[in-house]
């Protein structure tokens, strides 16, 4: 159900929310139109918002469409997800320096912006979650996601439309976001109903426009139920992680290893793929070296790279490893399934490859 | 593509390595790139000595070197015996590019009679002395490292030479031009524009140059490791192009190399 402390908002007023975060200095983030797609970039104003527009996905295709209202939301998930602002895409770690007779080691900048995302979907806030089980918990804890992490506000947004490719619904991530924000908007014709999550959310509203809500909570909640009714995708889990476990040999291997590239694109948009690679980049002149952390992937064939060559020669090895991980060996890993049901990989994929018909067929056909 | 380990360059010893840059068929497109390089020239000029560059300096070839830059294919006969003496003179051989790596655009000639080709091209081809194909460096001699690119990137160059500086194995990144893409943000143009992009099956290096303007990648890097060329393909195929077009697009900068030499005989 919709929070019942939940306040209607005019969707006027939601210019007033994003001027009231970059005052008290945060750097908002969300959605905007770039490059032919709905893609996270800075937002100053609500009008760079991408209003009056959605999407069209289907496996390996993506295209932007005018929408016959004024809806602020009214899209899916696109290319980008939040993983770019919590988890860098390439940081340089630290740098040494040569000096007289030793070397002194810079740690890399400290200083990263607070940012408040708005514009996070059910999926999202889970792949949050799950890459905090990567990042945060145990004993390693990572220093650059942490300080980006518990700085960062979440505006989360409930999902008035499904695309073709999600299937959050059967992954229990969605569509409708119950935790893990500090504020949660609803959009309905002519308003946004907002729940507040947390303290400091409820804080930033004070002083802004809102009421208190009557019928809308019930037109909320009609909003993601739609949107679950909407939502054709879905990919059984009950048999994880065992179903891939006794599968390694299947033929569906090699079936997927003819179509995938392995070219990377199902683990940069994977809002819970954390592979990276750290490099060593010295300067020419032998006086400076500095560390840097790169977003990497399994498909990619140096990733595996030991002494005497790779251990995962070939695109069918990539491919089973990177599902094999992302849906049974992650929950043995991380106590949760790696996978969301956000559908990036399955647009994202130029050939659009479905990983939810790739698991369908392997269970078809289970110990063939 | 490193052919077998390479010993390092003694970094801080004096006198500083000898480089020594060397042309065959080739526009002097790559040689430009180290040239280009204006900032960190200097620092290249203070780390190696500069010893042969005909594009840059007057000093005549003599001597031989720690590390050799080689553009170009080998299109003329002379350059068969050429190409053997900069190895001879080298410590480690560096080819840039793909006509030096691969015949470059100018194997096109490969795929026809080479005086049919002639005498479209030239006013009077029996002035004309060449070989009847466009050859790699490496159908002669041992290579130890190739950069790829048409042109290669400066930065790879730079990050190359900065490595054996630096005692240092030289590597290159040679994954799917994808994973930059996607580092950098950048939409990908098959998916959101059906674009008939080659990223897939190419390797980095270019810095997602024609991507970041919206536009397809031509591959002009060559292959990436173990390309999926035939799955892409048909993808393309999917889209709406023609046969004809699929084999195009696989014949041109590295219209040699074994992946796309095979993918374009299947669209022919």
């Amino acid at each position: 159900m919709v929070n019942t402390s939940a306040v209607v908002m005019e969707k006027s007023e939601l210019g007033n929310l994003i001027a009231r975060l970059w005052a008290e200095g945060y750097t908002v983030v969300g959605p905007t139109l770039a490059q032919g797609a709905i893609v996270f970039d800075e937002l100053r104003t609500a009008d760079q918002l991408p209003i009056g527009w959605t999407d069209e996905q289907e496996p390996g295709s993506y295209r932007l469409k005018r929408r016959d209202d004024g809806a602020y939301f009214g899209y899916a998930v696109g290319p980008h997800s939040w993983k770019k602002y919590l988890f860098p895409a390439r940081l340089t770690l630290f740098s040494i320096e040569r000096t007289a007779d030793s070397f002194a080691v810079h740690q890399g900048s400290t200083d990263v912006p607070r940012y408040a995302f708005l514009g996070v979907r059910s999926c999202d806030l889970h792949a949050i979650a799950v890459q905090d089980r990567t990042f945060l918990h145990g004993p390693y804890v990572d220093p650059h996601y942490e300080r980006r992490r518990e700085r960062a506000f979440i505006i989360a947004v409930q999902c008035g439309t499904a695309a073709s490719t999600c299937f959050c619904a059967s992954m229990n991530t969605g569509p409708r976001a119950t935790q893990g924000f500090d504020l949660a908007l609803t959009e309905l014709p002519e308003a946004f109903v907002v729940e507040v999550g947390s303290e400091r959310g409820g804080a930033l509203l004070v002083g802004l426009n809102v009421r208190a809500a009557n019928g809308e909570i019930e037109a909320a909640h009609q909003v993601t139920e739609t949107t679950k009714r909407q939502m054709t995708r879905t990919l059984d889990t009950s048999d994880m992680p065992a179903l891939l476990y006794e599968n390694l040999d299947h033929a569906r291997w090699d079936d997927v290893a003819g179509r995938c590239l392995s070219c990377t694109n199902c683990t940069m948009v994977c809002p819970t793929c954390f592979c990276h690679s750290v490099d060593e980049v010295p300067d020419l002149l032998g006086e400076r070296s500095e560390r840097v952390r790169q977003w990497d992937s399994c498909f990619n064939p140096e990733l595996s790279h030991v002494a005497g060559g790779s251990t995962r020669p070939d695109i069918r090895a990539r491919y089973r490893q990177w599902l094999t991980h992302k849906l049974a060996s992650w929950i043995d890993q991380f106590g949760v399934s790696g996978c969301v049901g956000c559908g990036r990989c399955i647009t994202w994929c130029p050939v659009g490859i479905d990983l939810t018909e790739e698991v369908a067929a392997i269970r078809g056909s289970d110990r063939a | 593509m490193i052919a077998q380990p390479l010993t390092v360059l003694n970094t801080r010893r004096a006198p500083r390595p000898r480089l020594g840059v060397f042309k065959f068929a080739s526009c002097d497109g790559c040689q430009l790139s180290l040239l280009d390089c204006e900032d960190e020239l200097l620092a290249v000029a203070d780390r190696v000595e500069i010893a042969f560059f005909r594009e840059a300096t007057r000093r005549p070839l003599e001597g031989s070197f720690d590390v050799s830059l080689v553009e170009g294919s080998v299109s003329a006969p002379e350059q068969e015996a050429e190409i053997r003496d900069v190895r001879a003179r080298s410590r480690f051989l560096i080819t840039l590019g793909a006509c030096a790596s691969h015949g470059g655009i100018q194997a096109l000639r490969n795929f026809s009679r080479v005086d049919d080709a002639l005498a479209i091209v030239y006013a009077t081809p029996e002035t004309i002395s060449t070989l009847p194909s466009s050859r790699p460096a490496s159908d002669y001699v041992h290579v130890d490292l190739e950069l790829p690119g048409c042109p290669i990137n400066k930065r790879q160059l730079l990050s190359v030479l900065a490595q054996m500086l630096s005692g240092g194995k030289p590597r290159i990144d040679q994954h799917a031009l994808c994973l930059d893409c996607k580092r950098q943000n950048v939409v990908c143009v098959l998916v959101a524009h059906g674009s008939p992009c080659l990223g897939p099956v190419t390797s980095t290096g270019c810095g997602v140059l024609c991507p970041s303007y919206d536009r397809p990648c031509f591959s002009c890097f060559g292959p990436a490791p173990q390309p999926n060329t035939a799955s892409l393909a048909e993808r393309f195929q999917a889209i709406g192009l023609s046969a004809d077009h699929i084999r195009r697009l696989f014949q041109m900068f590295y219209n040699q190399a074994p992946e796309f030499l095979e993918e374009a005989r299947r669209h022919e």
